[in-house]
């Protein structure tokens, strides 16, 4: 009860300090002289209002105190006391309040951060942030309070959907919302320098680092749901072209155009437009799919509660932010015409502008699929589906060129370059040839598109690992992460080309074989755990070489709501994961069993970590600080 | 010039695009199939309750008055609740109800029909709702309603009072 | 070269776990292809529902029948509309969903080649 009271408070008082810091703000902007040091008081002052309040959440949940409308609809006295406390973001008004944390640290980390920019920048940077922070608390407080009461006061809460309930997803929305919030910063902040005039190279070697952040954040985020989906959603796919995943994936694709954009603005100032309308949209889609999940307006496995009226709130603020940007871009920025945009076509800068082209290609492709579904069905009353076949046949082809240019590309020097070891490059084209030729011909897949995607994707690695071992260039966070996306690539190519898998119905005792293994169905063992019945299969499995082993996928009831789950067994080695599923069929004394081989699932995981060390390598780099 | 004449595009676009999400938000997400009415039914062929023998679909809907077909299962728990109003719905003369018995095993099926009275003139048994797909159904329970081997209507979902006396009306 | 020595190891792993290729079973193309209409964003491959269950085995049959995979979603859209279809075909409804991205591309590719000169000199 009472923490419901301070948390609830701590939000208002919170709405507060923005109302206040906008005024001052104001205020300074005109003075003109140093930072008011009640701003940053101020900025200080609302992150701790709203962490009290986070806290206060927390504290309710840990304490199951169904007083509270949240925790009683999230939350059960039996549950565990980490799912407890990671209930309060699976939800909607905790998951928000998360949102609203993050953003309020984030401009306090701004203010710190940014002493030797103009003051009028940073002025206006915190001022475009409280507004955005002012748009959140308005909502959280009219329709999303976590902190409502209930009465009577129910004795027992509805508990939190069990495949929520798992370690990763605990900390996967955290750090997605990082990456999301980050990307808030540099909306303001680009915002702020147009108004001021203020794009320069200073101003992108000071961006950057949020840049890089942000894209570090939003890389692991997606690289954990992933890693959930795969082992929790119990089918063994990692990526399922699913809405909300597609949601993720579109502010991403615009960071890493903005990354590499970036860079060529802080070598050549030129592309100023373009980095500032990238800089935009990354919030932009970032608000546009925080829209799409709350809403319901999306038909997918992750959707949240539907509530029209939240939904109709981010929309109108999302596009009056969306206005007052155009607005703001149309009216300040400057086009400075007389630039010199002569590019050597063997040059870093039209690699960059060829990978920027391609990379938005692949966005319109993400964000026409994820909402043409929404605009024919509103339009026309007609239903259809986008699934993988049409992100797959939109993609691959695209795919190849941009790989082997991704190869050239990223070895080439600003301004003016050419290729030095054509005769390397050559080679390097017709071992990956080979190589694609080898694997391919035993297999039957279709020839051509899998040849040519293969050895793109073999050609990008051979460059990418000869690369280290040329000591010229020290640019190695690219480095890493290019050879990390190239192993992305290849991993995932291995992977859908290899993977088998074995689908039967058994009985206990029964046995299913075929050329390639023996699966043993041995026995059942039940199990009652705290909040949850669990049914284990034991299966043993034994290859075509000999190699026996022991399986024990399960099936978990849980009490608190009655869900059936299906945890996978998944035995992982470097080459090859193994996964197994049980199901059970209804009316039926048989199970249903999937058992399948991935190769080089991990190095699909390994693969995005190697990215995201990159762009840590690079954030931590000195040579930006200036 | 030219910038203006973008401002006011995007601007434009942004404005479809806000009307469209905002339409989107007040539909109702979950799917109903359009019903086509007049549909004919599938061809294909099934086994009766208690017996062995595979009878053609077009022996048993080829009738000159209506055929409600109601799919149904002994574990389906709404359908248990719109049992009684199928009891109450055979009473009518001019209707003959066939039912499609949904992935359940004899046994319980019988002794659901024993507890609650049988309905249906016939029943077929589909074990692996594989015939439910033929009729386009999504699960247990629905309901079609059959003039001359034409689907008239489709119920998805539990049939409720209102919904029988419509099926009255219709049959009249 | 020690890049050659690198790829000739994986390789050599690579045939050693013998991945044997089977061939793609055409019912679980099909089936990935299909939306599992009471289920929330998985198609029928993937889920366990009862209605996936039985469309499995429907798709299974028809390929029996005789069938190609044209012809079965075919089957399948007469029953349940293109909703079910993940990979939804060319007509006067989708037309902007498979060319628009293709147009987007080119008109990019156009502005860059207009404002910026990319000259080999």
């Amino acid at each position: 009860m009472l923490s419901s009271s301070i948390g609830y408070y701590g939000l208002i008082l919170g709405l507060i300090c923005s109302l206040l810091l906008t005024f001052f703000n104001l205020q300074n902007f005109r003075a003109q002289k140093i930072l008011n040091t009640r701003i940053l008081s101020l900025t200080f002052l609302q992150f701790l209002f709203v962490k009290i309040s986070f806290v206060s959440l927390i504290i309710s949940f840990v304490l199951s105190d169904f007083s509270n409308e949240t925790v009683f609809n999230n939350s059960h006295s039996t549950k565990p006391i980490f799912y407890k406390i990671a209930g309060v973001w699976g939800n909607h008004e905790g998951s928000l309040l998360l949102w609203l944390l993050v953003l309020t640290l984030f401009t306090l980390i701004f203010l710190l951060k940014t002493k030797n920019q103009p003051l009028q920048y940073r002025i206006l940077t915190i001022t475009f942030q409280q507004i955005i922070i002012i748009g959140f608390f308005v909502f959280v407080i009219k329709t999303s309070n976590p902190f409502n009461y209930i009465f009577p006061i129910p004795d027992e809460g509805l508990g939190l959907n069990p495949i929520l309930q798992d370690p990763l997803l605990a900390i996967h929305p955290p750090v997605l919302y990082l990456g999301y919030v980050g990307s808030s910063i540099i909306f303001s902040s680009a915002l702020a320098a147009t108004t001021l005039g203020l794009i320069s190279k200073s101003w992108a070697i000071h961006i950057k680092k949020w840049v890089l952040a942000s894209w570090i954040f939003l890389t692991i985020g997606i690289l954990l749901g992933s890693i959930w989906a795969y082992y929790e959603l119990g089918w063994g796919g990692f990526w399922f072209w699913d809405p909300v995943e597609n949601v993720s994936l579109m502010p991403w694709l615009v960071l890493t155009t903005l990354l590499h954009c970036i860079l060529v603005l802080q070598k050549r100032l030129i592309l100023t437009s373009w980095v500032i309308i990238l800089s935009i949209s990354t919030f932009t889609l970032s608000m546009c799919g925080t829209f799409l999940v709350r809403s319901g307006i999306l038909n997918s496995i992750h959707t949240f509660a539907n509530d029209p009226e939240r939904g109709l709130f981010i929309l109108i603020f999302l596009f009056i932010l969306i206005f007052f940007s155009i607005i703001i871009f149309f009216f300040f920025n400057k086009r400075n015409e007389n630039n010199n945009v002569n590019f050597f076509w063997l040059s870093k800068e039209t690699a960059i502008l060829i990978n920027n082209w391609f990379m938005m290609y692949f966005l319109s492709v993400v964000l026409i699929g994820t909402v043409y579904p929404i605009f024919l069905d509103v339009l026309t009353t007609n239903k259809i589906s986008v699934g993988p076949p049409f992100y797959h046949k939109l993609i691959i082809p695209f795919l190849i060129p941009f790989l082997i240019m991704m190869g050239i590309g990223s070895r080439l020097k600003w301004i003016k370059s050419n290729l030095e070891d054509k005769a390397q490059l050559i080679l390097a084209l017709i071992i990956s040839i080979l190589i694609a030729i080898l694997i391919v011909k035993n297999l039957d897949v279709k020839f051509l598109i899998n040849i040519t995607l293969i050895s793109s994707a073999f050609y990008l690695f051979l460059i990418t690992s000869r690369d280290f071992f040329i000591k010229k260039e020290k640019n190695n966070s690219q480095k890493i992460a290019h050879f990390g996306f190239s192993l992305l690539i290849l991993s995932i190519l291995v992977n859908n080309l290899f993977s088998t898998e074995i689908i039967t119905n058994l009985k206990v005792g029964q046995q299913f074989e075929n050329s390639n293994s023996k699966i043993l169905f041995k026995n059942i063992i039940q199990k009652d755990e705290k909040n949850y019945k669990s049914i284990i299969g034991n299966f043993i499995i034994e290859n075509n070489n000999g190699k026996i082993e022991e399986f024990f996928p399960e099936l978990r009831i849980y009490n608190q709501p009655k869900i059936v789950t299906s945890e996978a067994d998944i035995k992982t080695t470097f080459t090859t994961d193994r996964f197994m599923t049980i199901n059970v069929v209804q009316n039926q004394e048989y199970f249903n069993i999937r058992y399948q081989s991935k190769p080089f699932m991990i190095w699909i995981w390994l693969s995005v970590i190697l990215i995201s060390c990159g762009g840590i390598l690079s954030f931590l780099n000195k040579e930006y600080e200036k | 010039m030219k910038n203006k004449i973008f401002l006011f595009v995007s601007i434009f676009i942004f404005i479809i695009i806000f009307s469209v999400f905002y339409k989107g938000l007040n539909k109702i997400n979950i799917y109903s199939p359009k019903v086509e009415l007049n549909k004919k039914i599938p061809q294909y062929s099934s086994k009766l309750i208690n017996s062995d023998k595979l009878v053609n679909y077009s022996e048993i809907f080829n009738y000159d008055h209506f055929i409600l077909l109601n799919i149904w299962s002994s574990w389906c728990v709404p359908c248990r609740e719109e049992h009684e109003l199928l009891m109450n719905l055979s009473q009518q003369r001019n209707i003959r109800l066939i039912g499609l018995n949904y992935k359940d095993n004899v046994i319980s099926a019988q002794k659901f029909l024993d507890e609650l009275g049988n309905p249906f003139e016939t029943i077929l048994v589909d074990i692996e709702g594989v015939q439910a797909i033929e009729w386009g159904a999504f699960g247990v329970p629905e309901s079609f309603l059959i003039f001359k081997s034409k689907v008239v209507k489709k119920y998805v979902g539990p049939l409720n009072e209102n919904l029988i006396n419509e099926i009255k009306l219709i049959i009249k | 070269m020690k890049f050659l020595k690198y790829l000739f190891i994986i390789f050599f792993i690579m045939n050693l776990n013998n991945f044997k290729a089977e061939s793609v079973d055409l019912s679980n193309k099909i089936t990935k292809n299909l939306r599992c209409l009471i289920c929330q964003g998985q198609s029928v491959y993937e889920s366990d529902s009862d209605f996936a269950n039985s469309l499995k085995i429907v798709v299974s049959n028809k390929i029996i029948e005789g069938l190609n995979e044209k012809e079965i979603y075919e089957f399948l859209r007469e029953k349940y509309g293109d909703w079910i279809l993940y990979d939804p075909e060319l007509n006067k409804n989708t037309y902007l969903l498979w060319l628009l991205p293709v147009l987007l591309f080119l008109i990019g590719g156009a502005i860059i080649f207009k404002r910026f000169k990319i000259t080999n000199k």
